[in-house]
This record gives structure tokens, C-alpha cells and sequence, in this order.
């Protein structure tokens, strides 16, 4: 399957997050794409008025891959403890229609010409609709950096944009050198150590328990806004083959009911044109808008928890510190050491503590400002959807009881 | 025989030229005629016969789809199936009062819709209904009950209204019965549902769920269906046992049907299929009507078997959309109360409750979906295999000629032997025999071309019946209309009050 250049279908899915291209020093978008085989090779296209860069206006092609090692790199970066990062795009995934368009192909010998045509529209119909989906995730992971006062002046987010080799090199080396230590270790067991952790600031006291609580809902309200849309998919399915098939039944030559060819005839219309489109319509929209919504803040969120882990470790960190000072005082050896050991830890969680507050609380209005965006234009296409329906509807009746 | 098929191609043949025009050949009054002729119930009432009329009587039977579509339980969407027919009936025949006087004249097609509709109205008419199953018994002795009520202005039954109560087995005996009495002729006899021991042991171990709920539902329908295109056949509705399942107060138990299971009676089917098929390429066809028409059975079968698939595969979908927005109203409505933003906490909740009452539409499309349409082509399916099995039965008649021309010819092979061998008393008993085989033959092959015509005009009788055009007709157009009326608006009305609350979310 190759698509060749999305050229601006991508920005008119920028669902997930409130315009983030605003800031004209430094505006990222990703203008086209190519899938090959099943991977995706993303324009990453840049510009800027900002001096760090060479020239003010660049595009360089990027992989998934890419995208992720410049995500762990932040990740792992001591600087960027306090930060919330953007959650990593995750990988593109055409399982799903690569599946459906294996068993249509297994099936093409049951099927009428016409139906096997239709169900392989469809078919590109889903494998468009998730490359779009791929190339909006990917692209609104940018967009949260360069819209970051600190993490868009990072190094390495300069390289992803602009070095116009292969980043490949790099991966490598990258892997190496880390490991993917840190990022383990925050993998595992983080709402244990965030749970168990004395908090002396209510601030945070609130969040742990707000974050812990809210992650949970909405893990699971994403996992059944999945359910649902695939549902609302698997209706427009149906309804397409139940077309298909009223279709064949109304060409049959052998079907000698005349009265019945017409009437399946226009039934099977009705279906194509009214339900089809409808359905399909709002399964696609419903999932944008709403699943896309809370698989993304759950992601997000999942961000934001990582940032509490860290900062738990850097309170166990201090804490352990303290008592190691206390022993050091009690030995009498090495309290020098220990002292600034101490201190360093202490400016640690200091440090973390504040971006941390900051970090969060611009979070929660950014939540809250993408929940009301999707929430309200979900609704209207809602609306607008089963006006179309209504109107598509009278079409048929009239059309059926004129004849 | 030549000279009848030669007729009767002439008859299809117009048929064929008509197109989808709504001037059909004077064949289906001829098949009126000739059953008035037989029975004692003649069509001469007839409403109307111009194309305007006839929009004008659909538009009405809208009318009545609107009023009666109340919107909520899938029961009043199966009962307006059902109610419009009548009251669609009452006001076409208010608009056509003065025409129905004269004499009918050559059929067009509308007239034969108008004319079910009219047949309601008909002083020989009979309508039965299939009510309140109600269960008997405990364990899996347990049975359901069904109230079958009668209505008729026919002097042949003792009262105007009675109601009498049967159970499934009583509906399955009462087809074995006729089946066996009229499909040697050729008649096309309707087949029941068919038994579910799923089904039915779900209701008996007391399962109140909604699955074990539509169940009921569904098999009710299809009683009711089957029990009116009994009655609505002029012959059928002559015989005993049919007077007698619907009038009689206690039916002794039918103990046969217990043969007759779901699987059972598919096999019958299919093997009725394969005898036939296996033998049309044996049988010397004289009439090439009968093979088309088969054809066409078969060829409708199997695209209505596909669409049946699928329409059930929509039900499914349908419940499990319903199911999965349920549950995404809960998880909404959680996610909702762990919001601290005191807006969009509320706007989520407000989700939640949108979800909610979709899920409730969901659940209603469902039903319609399942009891307008899957009930329906379900019903036309095992039509078709009745049809099929008229066919077969045409086949078999035509085997004994042959068998019995065989005989006939051993016999006589017989006889010259006995004279050439010269035994004049078994002789005599030869030429008895041969005299007896010659008119066997004569009988059956009368036999046969009395069930071919049977067949031929059962099978056209089939063609035209509104039933067919019930199916295709109006229940698309009921079922368009019913998400016109009912559906999408409420969507748009739930949509529309949710939008505010997005809206305020600061």
C-alpha cells in the first residue's frame, strides 16, 4: 500500500491539542508522508526566526523511530526531571486493515465484482484514516516541545529538526549509552513509590492522589470509547456488505419479481448512500474527537505521574542522604562529603519540586482546554451527522413512496 | 400437456415482458378466477386501479406508520407492523368506498397490494392473531402457551370472534397435517418456524433475560405470521384441521412434531433439494417454465440466505454497540467525578447521561432491526424451501408415471411371454394386470399434470401475493421511516442539549 504526500489532510485533525503552532519563532508541522510497506517516512517541516537554527525555513524526513529516540533522550536527561515530557507517539499500527484486507483477499472468490470493489474502498478508507491518525500523533509530539519554553531550546530536539542525515547513527549510540536505564525503572511499580512517599507539600499531596485516581479512570473510559467506536465500525461494515449484497440480488438475472428488483433497488440505495456514509462518517469522527481525546490525556497523564515518581525518588534520594549524614556525623568520617551530598540533594528536589508545580498546574488547564474543544466539536459533528441523515432519509422515503 | 404449456408460456411470457411497470398481464386474475371457481371465496371486491390511487393508499399507510410509532418499547414498533395493515386498510378503503362496486378489471399491480389491504375488509376474510405466550408447567416438562385469537365474518365458523389456546407443538402438528394432505398436489403449504432446543430450554430453566425475552417474541411473530398465510389460502383454509386448530377448545397433544427439530427440518429441506436437483437432470422437461423457475428459487434462496447472515450480523453488532455505549457511559461518568475541574466534571457526567440514552436507541433499532427485517427475510427463506418442496413433490408425481409406465411395460413383456409360452390361465391374470397398470398410468400421469398446474399456479400465486411484497415493499420503507421519524431526531435532540454544557466548560 503506498500513499503518496498527505499534503494538508494532517492539519485538519489537530484534535488532540489546543493550536499548539502558535509561537511564529518556531512552527513545526508535518506537511507529508509516506507509507512504504509499514513504515511511515514523516516530512518534518520547520520555521524559524530564532538564530540556533541555519536557516530559517527546512524540511528533513523522519521515522518512528526517530520520534522515540528523541523522546528517551529527553526522558533521560537530569534537566528534564521536573518536566512533564510529552508523551512518545506510539508506533503507527496497520494490524487492523492490513488483517481485513488479508481475509478480503481470501474471500475475493465468494464476492461479486462489485462487492469485493467496495469492501477494498472501505478498506483504504481505514488504512487512510489511520495514517492520518499516525501523522497527527506524531506531529502534535513536536508541537508540545517547541511550544515548551525549556525543552524546545534542547539540543537534541535542534538535531531531530534540522541534521539532514539519517538519525539512524545516533539511535544507536543512544541505545547504547543509556540503556533505557531510566526509563525501566519508571516503568515499574511508580504509583507504588508515589503512593508510599510522606508528602509534607499539599500541593502535591493533592495531585499524587488526584493524578492516581484520574489515571485509572481514564484508562478505562479510553479502553471502552475504543470498544464503542469499534462497534460503530463494525455496523458501517455491515451495512456496506448488506448493500453489496441487495445490490447483487437486484441485478440477478433470474430474479423474474420485478416489483422486488425495484424496491431492493432502491433499499440498497437508501443503504449506500444514507447509512454507509453516515455511520462510517461518525465512527471516524467519534473516534478522533472523543477515543483519540482520552488515549492521548492518558498518555499525557501517564507523563505527568512519571514526573511525580521522579521527584519521589529525589525526596527517597534527600531522605536517604540525611540519614546518611547523620551517620557520617555519628562515625565522624567523610561529613564533609556527606554534607554536600546532602545539599545537592536537597537543590534537587527543590528544583524538582518547583518546575514540578509549574509544569502541573499549566497542565491541568491545558487538559482542561482540549477536553472542551473535542468535547464541543464532537458534539456538533454529532448533530450535524444526523441532520445529514435526516435529510439524505427524506430523500429516500420520497423516492420510495413516489413509485 | 404441450397444449397447456404452451398456454401457460404465453401467460409468463407477458409476464416477463411487463418491467417494472405497474400494468401486469391478466394472469393473476386468471388465478383468482380459478380459485373463486374452487373455493368459496371470490375476489371481486377491488379498490382502486389507477397509479395515483395506489401512492395515495402507501402515503396513507405512512400516516398511520407515524401515529402508531410510539417510540419506545420494540413491542408497539412490532405491533405497528401489524396495526398498519389494517388501519392503512380502513382508510384506503374509505378513499375507494364508491369504486368498489364495480367490477374488477384486468389487474394492475397495485390493485393486488390494495386487494390484501382490502381482503382484510372482505366479508370472507379471516384474521388470526398470536398473543400473551405464557408459560406452563416448570422444568423441562415447562411449555409456552399461546392465546390464538380468530376474527371472521365466514359463515363456515360457529362464531365472529373466538380465542383458543395452542402450544407450539399444536402449530408444528397442525403443518404435518396440511403438508401431508395438500403437498402431493402441488400446493405450496407454509412451514412454520422452526424448533429451537436453545431456544426453548433457555425459557423452560426460567431464564429471565432479554435474550430468552426476544426469543419468545420471535417465535411468536413468526406463529402469527405462519397461521395467517394458513388461512389466507383459499384451499387451506377449507380444510378440517385447520377449522379445527383455530376453533377447537382442546387439541389432542402432537406427538410427531417431536421429528420435526430446527436441524430436522432443514435436512428435509435440503434433501428435498438434492432429490430435486438430482432428478431434474434426469427428468425429461418438457416444460422449460418449471426449470427456470427453480433456478430462480434456488438462485433468490441463496442471496436471501447471504442477507440473512448479514442482517443478523447487524443485530449483533447492533446489541453489542448498545452494550459497549453502556458501559462507556459508566466509565464516563466515573472519569467524570474524579474531574476536579468543576466544569468539565459536570459536562462529563452530562456525557455520560447523552451515552446513556443512546444506548437506549441503540437497543430500539436493535429490536427493529431484528423483528421488521431478520424476522422477515427468515420468513421468505423458509417460504422458499415450501416452494422448492412443490417442486419436489411435482417430481415425485412425475416418478410414479414413470415407475408405473415401466410396470406397465414389464407387464406386457410379461404377456408376450405367457403366449409364447402358451399358459393361457396365467395368460388371463397377465392381461388383468395389464389393463390395471394402463390405467394406473392414465391416473398418473393426469395426476402429474394436475399437480404441475398446481404448482404453476401456487408458484405465481407466491410470485404475486403481497406477502412478497410486504417483505420488499414496505419494510424498507417502514424502516427508513422509522429512523426518519424516531431515531435520528433523537439523536440530534440529545446531541443538541449536550452542547451547551461542552460549551461551558472553563
Amino acid at each position: 500500500f503506498q500513499f503518496i504526500g498527505i499534503e494538508h489532510v494532517v492539519k485538519t485533525l489537530r484534535s488532540v491539542s489546543v493550536d499548539l503552532n502558535n509561537d511564529a519563532s518556531l512552527l513545526i508541522d508535518i506537511p507529508d508522508a509516506l507509507c512504504e510497506r509499514d513504515k511511515v517516512k514523516f516530512t518534518v517541516h520547520t520555521k524559524t526566526t530564532l538564530s540556533s537554527f541555519q536557516k530559517p525555513e527546512f524540511s528533513v524526513p523522519r521515522q518512528h523511530e526517530d520520534f522515540i529516540w528523541l523522546h528517551d533522550t529527553l526522558v533521560e536527561t537530569e534537566d528534564y526531571a521536573g518536566l512533564i515530557i510529552p508523551p512518545a507517539p506510539p508506533k503507527p499500527d496497520f494490524e487492523s486493515p492490513r488483517e481485513k484486507m488479508h481475509k478480503l483477499g481470501e474471500g475475493e472468490a465468494t464476492m461479486t465484482k462489485e462487492e469485493y470493489t467496495k469492501m477494498k474502498q472501505e478498506l483504504e478508507a481505514e488504512y487512510l484514516a489511520v495514517f492520518k491518525k499516525t501523522v497527527q500523533v506524531h506531529e502534535v509530539f513536536l508541537q508540545r516541545l517547541s511550544s515548551h519554553p525549556v525543552l524546545s531550546k534542547d539540543r537534541n530536539f535542534q538535531i531531530f529538526l534540522e541534521y539532514d542525515q539519517d538519525l539512524s547513527v545516533r539511535r544507536k549510540n543512544a541505545k547504547e549509552m543509556f540503556g533505557g536505564f531510566f526509563k525501566n525503572m519508571v516503568k515499574s511499580a511508580d504509583e507504588v513509590l508515589i503512593a508510599g512517599v510522606k508528602e509534607v507539600d499539599d500541593f502535591f499531596e493533592q495531585e499524587k492522589t488526584f493524578l492516581l485516581d484520574y489515571f485509572s479512570k481514564i484508562k478505562e473510559a479510553t479502553a471502552k470509547a475504543e470498544k464503542m467506536t469499534r462497534s460503530h465500525k463494525n455496523i458501517a461494515d455491515d451495512y456496506i456488505r448488506l448493500s453489496a449484497t441487495l445490490n447483487s440480488l437486484s441485478a440477478e438475472e433470474s430474479t423474474n419479481y420485478y416489483i422486488i428488483k425495484f424496491c431492493l433497488k432502491l433499499f440498497q440505495n437508501f443503504l449506500r448512500v444514507c447509512l454507509k456514509k453516515v455511520e462510517g462518517r461518525v465512527a471516524s469522527d467519534e473516534e478522533l474527537k472523543l477515543t483519540e481525546l482520552l488515549r492521548y490525556y492518558m498518555r499525557d497523564i501517564q507523563a505527568a505521574k512519571d514526573l511525580l515518581y521522579r521527584r519521589a525518588r529525589a525526596l527517597a534520594d534527600y531522605e536517604n542522604s540525611n540519614k546518611a549524614l547523620d551517620k557520617a556525623r555519628l562515625k565522624g568520617k567523610d561529613v564533609s562529603q556527606a554534607e554536600e551530598h546532602q545539599k545537592r540533594c536537597l537543590q534537587k528536589f527543590d528544583t524538582l519540586s518547583e518546575s514540578g508545580k509549574k509544569e502541573l498546574t499549566n497542565f491541568k488547564a491545558r487538559r482542561v482546554v482540549a477536553f472542551r474543544k473535542n468535547l464541543v466539536e464532537m458534539a456538533e459533528l454529532e448533530v450535524k451527522h444526523a441532520k445529514n441523515n435526516m435529510t439524505l432519509l427524506q430523500g429516500c422515503i420520497e423516492l420510495l413512496s413516489g413509485n | 400437456m404441450s397444449k397447456k404449456t404452451t398456454e401457460n408460456e404465453g401467460k409468463s411470457g407477458t409476464a416477463k415482458a411487463a418491467g417494472p411497470t405497474f400494468s401486469k398481464p391478466t394472469e393473476p386474475a386468471d388465478i383468482f378466477t380459478e380459485e373463486a371457481a374452487a373455493t368459496t371465496v371470490p375476489r371481486t371486491s377491488n379498490t382502486v386501479n389507477s397509479k395515483a390511487n395506489g401512492v395515495h393508499s402507501e402515503e396513507d399507510l405512512f400516516t398511520e406508520a407515524t401515529v402508531e410509532l410510539s417510540l419506545d418499547s420494540p413491542r408497539s414498533s412490532r405491533k405497528n407492523e401489524e396495526t398498519s395493515k389494517p388501519s392503512a386498510s380502513s382508510s384506503s378503503s374509505s378513499l375507494s368506498a364508491p369504486a368498489r362496486q364495480a367490477k374488477p378489471p384486468p389487474a394492475a399491480l397495485e390493485e393486488l397490494e390494495d386487494e390484501e389491504e382490502a381482503e382484510l375488509e372482505d366479508k370472507f376474510d379471516v384474521l388470526v392473531s398470536v398473543k400473551d405466550p405464557e408459560k406452563v408447567g416448570d422444568g423441562m416438562n415447562a411449555y409456552m402457551a399461546y392465546k390464538v385469537s380468530t376474527e371472521t365474518t365466514l359463515p363456515m365458523f360457529r362464531n365472529k370472534l373466538f380465542t383458543v389456546r395452542r402450544r407450539f407443538s399444536d402449530f408444528l402438528g397442525l403443518y404435518e397435517k396440511l403438508s401431508e394432505k395438500h403437498g402431493p398436489n402441488g400446493l405450496i403449504v407454509p412451514p412454520p418456524p422452526e424448533k429451537s432446543i436453545l431456544g426453548m430450554t433457555k425459557v423452560k430453566v426460567g431464564k429471565e433475560d432479554s435474550s430468552s425475552a426476544d426469543f419468545v417474541e420471535r417465535r411468536r411473530g413468526a406463529l402469527e405470521r405462519y397461521l395467517q398465510r394458513v388461512v389466507n389460502h383459499p384451499l387451506l383454509l377449507q380444510d378440517p384441521d385447520v377449522r379445527e386448530f383455530l376453533e377447537k377448545d382442546e387439541l389432542p397433544r402432537a406427538v410427531s412434531t417431536q421429528t420435526l427439530s430446527g436441524a430436522g427440518f432443514l435436512k428435509m429441506i435440503n434433501k428435498a433439494t438434492d432429490a430435486v436437483s438430482k432428478m431434474t437432470i434426469k427428468m425429461n422437461e418438457s416444460d422449460a417454465w418449471f426449470e427456470e423457475k427453480l433456478q430462480e428459487v434456488e438462485s433468490a434462496d441463496q442471496h436471501f440466505r447471504k442477507l440473512h447472515a448479514l442482517v443478523e450480523s447487524l443485530v449483533v453488532h447492533r446489541k453489542e454497540l448498545s452494550l459497549n455505549t453502556a458501559n462507556f457511559a459508566k466509565s464516563a461518568a466515573m472519569l467524570g467525578s474524579a474531574e476536579d475541574n468543576t466544569a468539565l466534571s459536570r459536562a462529563l457526567s452530562q456525557l455520560a447521561e447523552v451515552e446513556d440514552k443512546i444506548e437506549q436507541l441503540h437497543q430500539d433499532q436493535a429490536a427493529y432491526d431484528t423483528f421488521s427485517f431478520a424476522e422477515l427475510i427468515a420468513d421468505y427463506i423458509r417460504l422458499l424451501g415450501a416452494v422448492r418442496g412443490s417442486f419436489d413433490h411435482r417430481i415425485k408425481a412425475w416418478q410414479r408415471w414413470q415407475d408405473a409406465q415401466a410396470m406397465l411395460q414389464k407387464k406386457r413383456e410379461t404377456e408376450a411371454k405367457l403366449l409364447w409360452a402358451n399358459k393361457p390361465d396365467k395368460l388371463q391374470q397377465a392381461k388383468d394386470e395389464i389393463v390395471e397398470w394402463e390405467a394406473r398410468v392414465t391416473q398418473f400421469e393426469r395426476d402429474f399434470e394436475r399437480v404441475s398446474a398446481t404448482v404453476r399456479k401456487e408458484v405465481l400465486r407466491f410470485e404475486v401475493r403481497c406477502e412478497t411484497l410486504k417483505i420488499f415493499k414496505y419494510q424498507p420503507a417502514q424502516y427508513v421511516f422509522s429512523i426518519f421519524v424516531y431515531f435520528s431526531p433523537q439523536l440530534i435532540k440529545y446531541w443538541e442539549a449536550f452542547l451547551p454544557e461542552a460549551k461551558a466548560i472553563a
